[in-house]
């Protein structure tokens, strides 16, 4: 049981350890966690669903070291961000950019609730209006009774 | 006009169905990226050569290279490393691109140690006319690279006009990289 629980605890362990190394990381903690922030927002471009704060690829930690050193050479976040951007592309960035060519992405979803919305109401609106009709005729109203006469 | 309604849903449908298709692209490989470095001058280098590498009539070269060694010529630049597998699978593609592209082939040794990359060069040949060894892998990242091998064809004037990712096949040498070399030679 106990050797079960150490097991446990040694996996749990592995899970919070992140790909970050601590020769890696910066001695000023604000700049440092500058980088953190950063480098959660940037893309490996090994693994490609996974930040490069996350991934464990020879690429991601070359970048995040290359980040940490544009930091100390004084850039602003902004700075070091398009740093990375001029050689990878946007793709490189998890969120993309809201420009012309991603305003189908970053609009599309809503556009396409509120065009089925106007439908819907649309629809829902003739229905009700539907139900406004005029009642039956006198003629009509004899003729139903006819028909319900003969069923029953 | 209600009939013309109707077929609106399915005319959006066919229209975001189509879009799809294009975006998509079938057949290309979701992995490959576009590189934003096409039709942007290459980024400046100057790497230190192997120790004493043989080019491929044997004769042994300069040591290292930089970018303005590559002015006035178009080249194909390509990042290879003794530890990566595919660089070993399109080897004799590189092997025998120098002289039927009548072009500079040139390499850079990617994160690889010199005596590796000299011994890997030794035992599959050498295609390159000169050799940099990019050991942190700066100047790869410079240039967008996210894997080796990689290959670019860079014109005279130094701007970079195509990214293979991923090993050179003979198709794509005939289809990519040849068509294009003989172009840019021509200007």
């Amino acid at each position: 049981m106990r050797i079960v629980l150490i097991v446990l605890a040694l996996c749990a362990t592995t899970l919070m350890a992140r790909a970050v190394e601590p020769g890696e990381m910066l001695k000023d903690p604000a700049l440092e966690a500058r980088a953190r922030a950063i480098s959660r927002e940037l893309r490996c471009l090994v693994c490609q669903n996974e930040s490069i704060d996350d991934s464990n690829a020879d690429l991601a930690h070359d970048l995040r070291v290359l980040l940490r050193q544009r930091l100390l050479a004084g850039d602003s976040d902004r700075e070091a961000i398009d740093f990375i951007v001029r050689r990878y592309g946007d793709f490189v960035l998890l969120k993309p950019p809201v420009e012309p060519a991603t305003y189908f992405l970053w609009f599309g979803p809503a556009a396409l609730l509120a065009l089925g919305a106007g439908g819907a109401w649309l629809y829902l609106r003739r229905r009700t209006t539907s139900a406004d009709e005029p009642p039956l005729s006198p003629e009509e109203t004899r003729r139903l009774e006819a028909l319900l006469r003969e069923q029953g | 006009m209600r009939r013309l309604l109707f077929i609106v849903p399915l005319l959006l449908f066919v229209a975001l169905v189509g879009y799809f298709f294009v975006a998509l692209e079938p057949g290309r490989n979701s992995t490959d990226l576009p590189s934003t470095m096409i039709g942007k001058p290459a980024p400046d280098f100057s790497l230190p050569g192997l120790p004493g590498s043989p080019n491929a009539n044997g004769q042994f070269v300069k040591l290292g290279f930089s970018k303005q060694d590559m002015a006035g010529r178009v080249v194909v630049l390509n990042f290879f490393a003794s530890w990566c597998v595919p660089c070993r699978v399109e080897h004799p593609v590189l092997m025998g691109l120098g002289p039927t592209a009548n072009t500079p082939v040139v390499g850079i040794a990617y994160k690889d140690k010199p005596e590796d990359a000299l011994a890997f060069l030794k035992e599959y040949g050498n295609p390159y006319l000169a050799i940099g060894v990019d050991l942190d892998g700066r100047t790869a990242i410079d240039f967008g690279l996210y894997g080796v091998p990689e290959t670019y064809v860079i014109d005279k004037t130094g701007v970079i006009r195509l990214r293979h990712v991923g090993p050179l096949t003979a198709e794509a040498v005939a289809r990519e990289i040849l068509p294009l070399v003989a172009e840019l030679s021509a200007r």
